[in-house]
């Protein structure tokens, strides 16, 4: 074991002379703050109009800032609501915003998620990404859950009956974990006997799935399978 | 795949059992361990292999066959000491129920509409299920595709920060008025005398020399602080290492003597 520890000298700065000159410093700094502003916090809310974008380019420039800025999707209505325009003037704008910039083919995407627009990586990069991220892929679900989240998808809403019947087999650990990642809901009682509770998929569902609504699921019967088992 | 019963073997040659070698899983919610043996999800994804397994038809399927196979497969289970879910069991009296229907003649009487192929409620069933495991599988790959994809960090605005609406001005006079405090204070600087390592070794080797030996508990009661105290436990370690000493015991959880080696 090396012993490379020394006993440690201090030497204690000027700190009186530094307090002095910070001082100075502040209130320098102060006087001229408060000569120039004559603004306090209650002008932040404020009702200027804003002003109505003058072009369809500068429309869509605004779109696109809002929809960067936004933490989650932004929907066609809340864009609407502050620019203040017509709703179907906003899709056509979104619409041809996204074309123009996916047309790109950047890293980036602009894409219809879970009912808003949204900026995001393209798959293709997520290794680059991941790596200066630092962050690994999280963990999947098993086959039992993502079985009983399709027929909930496609079927909801459910009631867990049901979906025994469908995959042949119990699995109230399936459900459990489905509720606890929020990827599913109670949507109420099926009015029969037990009245049994009803599951449908939720928003988080259409965010972790990449899913713009649920009409963008492929329709089930795609799936039936024509081989018949040979 | 390593026991199999030896008339399997001769039989029919080695159970295939999709996905191999049984292995442990751990339950989601539960501290449960268990074993999965291959990768079926239930009675009906193991009739849906069988079915492929033996190249026949789904919408005419050899329920005797079928049954036979099935059944061998929950005796393999059972043999390696695997409790068996009770959804195989059911579907297991289920098969077994078709076959003896299968095998009874039917009504010569009755107009040939009215037979009803005692298999089409199953064959329904596996169809119907067939397409929600693809339809799981397509989530799947749609969630890995999702898990690629990143969006950017959260921006912090004053919505989020509701504490923090704070003007740079206000901020500022605060920190005026803690340095004109702190001008006003005379501080009174203690040095603080710190032993190194290597005078803490020095400080063994003369204890432990003058007297030839050293009761370590006086020796770590001399310690002035915690810092004084890890430095003298890594001393005794030190000495030890190099053989300059031998540590022992008078008697059973006595103390710890330091003795010159």
């Amino acid at each position: 074991m090396a012993s490379n520890e020394e006993t440690v000298n201090h030497e204690p700065p000027d700190e009186a002379a530094l307090n002095e000159e910070a001082s100075r410093e502040l209130s320098a700094m102060l006087a001229e703050a408060e000569q120039t502003s004559g603004a306090t916090e209650e002008d932040a809310d404020d009702d200027t109009p804003l002003s109505a974008p003058q072009s369809v380019a500068e429309r869509a420039a605004v779109i696109e800032a809002l929809i960067y800025v936004s933490d989650e999707p932004l929907s066609v209505k809340a864009i609407a609501d502050v620019l203040k325009e017509d709703k179907q003037v906003i899709v056509e704008a979104v619409a041809a915003l996204a074309q123009e910039f996916n047309a790109r083919n950047g890293g980036l995407q602009l894409r219809e998620l879970a009912g808003g627009w949204q900026f995001a990586t393209r798959p293709e990069y997520h290794e680059h990404v991941r790596a200066f991220l630092k962050t690994r892929p999280s963990a999947k679900l098993t086959i039992a859950s993502l079985e009983t989240l399709a027929v909930i998808a496609y079927r909801q809403p459910v009631t867990v009956p049901e979906i025994l019947e469908i995959r042949g087999v119990q699995s109230p650990s399936a459900i459990k974990t489905l509720l606890d990642k929020k990827l599913i809901v109670a949507k109420g009682r099926k009015e029969t006997v037990g009245r049994p509770m009803m599951y449908g998929t939720s928003k988080e569902f259409l965010l972790q799935f990449g899913l713009k609504d649920l009409s963008e699921l492929p329709s089930v019967e795609d799936f039936h399978d024509l081989s018949g088992g040979l | 795949m390593s026991e199999e019963t030896p008339d399997a073997v001769e039989e029919r040659g080695p159970l295939k059992v999709a996905g191999a070698v049984p292995h442990i899983v751990a339950d989601d919610n539960t501290d449960d361990l268990k074993i999965q043996l291959g990768e079926f999800e239930g009675p009906l994804d193991l009739l849906l292999h069988l079915i492929r397994q033996e190249h026949v038809s789904i919408y005419d399927i050899p329920v005797a066959r079928i049954t036979d196979e099935y059944l061998r497969y929950l005796r393999v289970m059972q043999e390696m000491d695997i409790a068996v879910a009770g959804d195989f069991l059911v579907m297991a009296a289920t098969l077994i129920e078709l076959k003896t229907k299968m095998l009874l003649p039917r009504d010569p009487t009755a107009p040939p509409e009215e037979e009803d192929d005692p298999r089409t409620e199953l064959v329904n069933q596996l169809l119907e299920y067939q397409k929600y495991k693809a339809a799981a599988q397509m989530l799947w790959s749609r969630a890995t595709v999702e898990q690629a994809v990143f969006k950017r960090a959260e921006i912090e605005t004053d919505k989020n920060n509701p504490e923090v609406a704070v003007g740079l001005f206000d901020l500022l006079k605060v920190f005026q008025d803690i340095l004109a405090r702190h001008k006003e204070e005379k501080l009174l600087e203690i040095e603080r005398e710190e032993i190194s390592m290597a005078e803490m070794l020095e400080r063994l080797r003369n204890m432990v020399m003058s007297s030839g030996e050293l009761n370590l508990r006086v020796f770590f009661e001399r310690a002035g602080s915690r810092r004084e105290l890890v430095l003298a436990f890594l001393s005794v370690l030190e000495l030890v290492r190099t053989t300059e000493v031998k540590l022992f015991q008078r008697e059973t959880f006595g103390d710890i003597i330091a003795r010159t080696a």
